[in-house]
């Protein structure tokens, strides 16, 4: 497990003079340390070049490309702009094509998030919470579920689970797609580490001592520490749901009822059917709308995941 | 119907299914599901007394075929769920008939993946509800393709007889002839692409449904199907007559790898580097949606000939809409499946750019004489119609063709990625075939 929250919330000694937690944490080490190693290394620099050209060249591609008409993208290399530049009216017939089904499909795509990665994020920290901070009988067979079902990819699961949820008459429904995504297995294991390190237990004691009760101590004693924690498992379970496709594709039929994921993709398959329009550039344009919220909720969210953490605040 | 005779009408219809045993159940007029006539008075007076029905398909006209039908029957609903294309529908109707829960009345199903839900999966015998009487209706490919035996499985949404379309610039800037026969085809593939690098006669990476159409033109019926017994031959003269001719071009490389329905695809035919398609008659709204920059410099031709001046022809995808047996409200969905395939709804449809698999309107003066501006004004509708009339009528697809094709690319795909001669990756293929038919229960001998 290589997630930036396991590293993030070591707990370090945090030297005087350093900057306030606020401040980009990643930036310090260097500073103090540019005395003792070589400031650059011209491989490194190479190669984190190379991967960044790689991260970012599809993206480039993906905003390039959605300035272009049908005609357009056919003519043109996928790197640069072509003579024509349709971006508004792209966007706008994004909106408008099929009876402007694309807004519905961001609408879908937003409640299932929200409810899904909401959802999914409160188990998760209450579930968290609890496993780390209180012992009750079974707790190591909970573990190996945990441990267990992170280890079970979802898609594996898709099957039975649509079996069970067309049982209950839920497929095709919203439902459908919002319960399975309540449960983040991956979430609640973080939590329950990170719940472990950012609360620690003298201070639950004290606000017992201090008379507050159970609920009263997890919302405003362990609430407040578990914030970085909380903001890494929210952006997890958004990309996690913003991004599925399995399992909507198998429980939905209803177009009114697809996020953008599969209703892109359904403009998609229009070209490879007898009588289809080909729309490459309304997908490629919708593409582009699809990734622009994720990539606000990242940049808006990192400074809560980087900020400095209350682990390590109370000597042990 | 009361509950319980539905219970056991449906119990019986899977119970064939279950033993395959189209030819123990079927056939009979007073037994099994067979039984219960119905009459033009009972659909009049389902459509009278309304209700909803839901239709998957994905075939774009059918929006504006759903909303006339509601128009002139406004008790009935008629839902229409695109729930996929090809074979994601399939999984997803496969999932929901497992599921006997959220089956659709009316699913759209190809020609070539009929079979596998007449024989398996239980669709609705049409036969009782007079559908036999549109046989002398449609062009005899795809009637052929929805029926077995005496018992109707669907009706012909549309049809795909094949043609050469061909980049009429590309071969008039190179001074290429339009090939007549596949010997020319091969000719011209080194021509053009001696003539220019860039260029390739067609792009072919192993598609399956291309393979058994050209099978089919060349005279080879590698699948003979009986009841539960199947015989495969992926080796007979036919198909040695298209692998000979095709190994040239995958030798010298005359394909262009490039996967059809990608944007690629549809740019390389944009600008000229792939400089024909083999494929069947709905091609034109394909290419006058994707492939708008080369409008004018595109034609079409009839389907290179495997014996010079001979006339034969295949068909090339098309589809049917049929009735899931677990569907309800079997009136209304054969009402609008009538209404669609047979009735008024063709002309909306081929207003819509699809094309019919109804003789009357293959032959009309209005559809023959239609000038394509795609095609510089080329009326290519007619050497459709002609394609269609001479397609054979004795090909049948495998009873689990869906499979079958799924693992076209991992057998017979290998001569287009290695040295493996394509009679060897056909050979590769019949195999595979043969020993998941022989899984499934079918007799399978080669």
């Amino acid at each position: 497990m290589s997630s930036p929250a396991t590293t993030a919330f070591r707990p370090t000694p945090r030297p005087a003079g350093d900057p306030p937690p606020s401040a980009p944490r990643l930036c310090t080490p260097r500073r103090h340390t540019a005395g003792r190693r070589p400031r650059r290394s011209v491989l490194l620099t190479v190669l984190t070049g190379l991967v960044l050209l790689y991260a970012l060249v599809p993206l480039l591609w993906l905003a390039v490309s959605a300035t272009k008409t049908q005609e357009g993208l056919a003519g043109s290399s996928g790197l640069w702009f072509g003579g024509d530049f349709a971006l508004w009216d792209n966007i706008s017939t994004t909106f408008t094509y099929n009876d402007g089904v694309f807004t519905r499909w961001l609408l879908n795509t937003l409640l299932y998030v929200g409810l899904g990665a909401g959802g999914a994020t409160f188990l998760a920290v209450l579930g968290g919470y609890a496993l780390a901070k209180f012992d009750f009988p079974g707790k190591r067979a909970v573990f190996a579920v945990v441990i267990g079902a992170v280890a079970v990819p979802g898609t594996a699961l898709a099957v039975p689970t649509f079996l069970m949820f067309s049982g209950m008459g839920l497929t095709d429904t919203p439902w459908a797609v919002v319960i399975p995504s309540l449960i983040s297995p991956f979430g609640l294991y973080l939590m329950w580490v990170f719940a472990t390190e950012a609360i620690p237990t003298e201070l639950m004691e004290a606000a017992r001592i201090d008379g507050a009760g159970e609920v009263r101590t997890f919302f405003q004693v362990g609430l407040p520490l578990l914030a970085p924690g909380i903001v890494t498992v929210l952006l997890f379970t958004m990309v996690a749901t913003w991004n599925n496709y399995f399992l909507p594709l198998i429980m939905l039929k209803d177009p009114d009822w697809f996020p953008l994921t599969l209703g892109l993709n359904s403009w998609n398959a229009q070209a490879a059917t007898a009588g289809g329009e080909a729309v490459f550039n309304l997908v490629i344009t919708g593409s582009l709308i699809t990734v622009l919220p994720l990539i606000a909720a990242f940049l808006l969210l990192q400074k809560y995941w980087q900020s400095g953490l209350a682990a390590g605040s109370v000597k042990e | 119907m009361p509950m319980n005779t539905r219970r056991l009408l449906r119990g019986i219809g899977i119970v064939c299914a279950l033993g395959l045993g189209a030819t123990a159940c079927g056939g009979s007029a007073d037994g099994g599901s067979n039984s219960k006539r119905v009459s033009a008075q009972d659909i009049r007076a389902a459509l009278k007394k309304g209700g909803t029905i839901t239709v998957w398909a994905w075939e774009p006209t059918l929006k504006q075929v759903a909303a006339d039908f509601q128009k002139e029957h406004p008790a009935v609903k008629v839902e229409l769920v695109n729930a996929g294309t090809n074979k994601d529908q399939y999984t997803a109707l496969q999932n929901a008939i497992a599921a006997k829960k959220g089956v659709p009345d009316v699913a759209q199903i190809e020609y070539y993946a009929l079979g596998q839900y007449a024989l398996t999966k239980g669709l609705t015998n049409l036969a009782p509800y007079g559908a036999g009487k549109l046989a002398t209706a449609y062009s005899p490919g795809p009637w052929n393709a929805v029926k077995t035996g005496e018992e109707i499985y669907g009706l012909p949404m549309d049809s795909g007889p094949m043609a050469l379309f061909y980049n009429k610039k590309v071969f008039d800037k190179h001074k290429v002839k339009v090939p007549a026969t596949w010997d020319e085809y091969v000719e011209a593939a080194r021509d053009l692409h001696k003539a220019d690098p860039e260029v390739y006669i067609t792009s072919d990476t192993g598609d399956a449904g291309a393979t058994t159409s050209l099978l089919w033109q060349a005279g080879s019926r590698p699948y003979e199907v009986d009841g539960t017994k199947v015989r495969i031959n992926l080796a007979d003269e036919g198909a040695t007559t298209y692998t000979d001719t095709w190994q040239q071009l995958l030798d010298e490389k005359l394909l262009a790898p490039v996967n059809p329905w990608t944007d690629e695809w549809y740019k390389g035919m944009g600008d000229g580097t792939i400089a024909t398609l083999a494929v069947g008659a709905w091609m034109p709204a394909n290419l006058a949606s994707g492939v708008k920059s080369a409008a004018g410099d595109w034609r079409v031709a009839p389907l290179p000939q495997w014996t010079a001046g001979d006339k034969a022809s295949a068909e090339n995808g098309g589809s049917s809409l049929a009735l899931p047996e677990l569907g309800e409200n079997e009136e209304l969905a054969y009402a609008f499946t009538e209404y669609a395939n047979a009735g008024k709804g063709v002309q909306t449809r081929l207003k819509g750019g699809a094309f019919p698999a109804t003789t009357a309107d293959l032959q009309s003066d209005a559809f023959q004489n239609t000038a394509f501006p795609y095609f510089g004004g080329q009326k290519a509708n007619k050497i459709f119609a002609e394609s269609a009339a001479n397609v054979a009528d004795d090909w049948s697809y495998l009873p689990y063709q869906v499979y079958a094709n799924s693992v076209f690319n991992d057998t017979a795909g290998k001569a287009y990625v290695s040295d493996t001669p394509l009679s060897e990756g056909l050979k590769a293929w019949q195999d595979a075939s043969a020993k998941y038919g022989t899984e499934q229960g079918f007799t399978v001998e080669k």
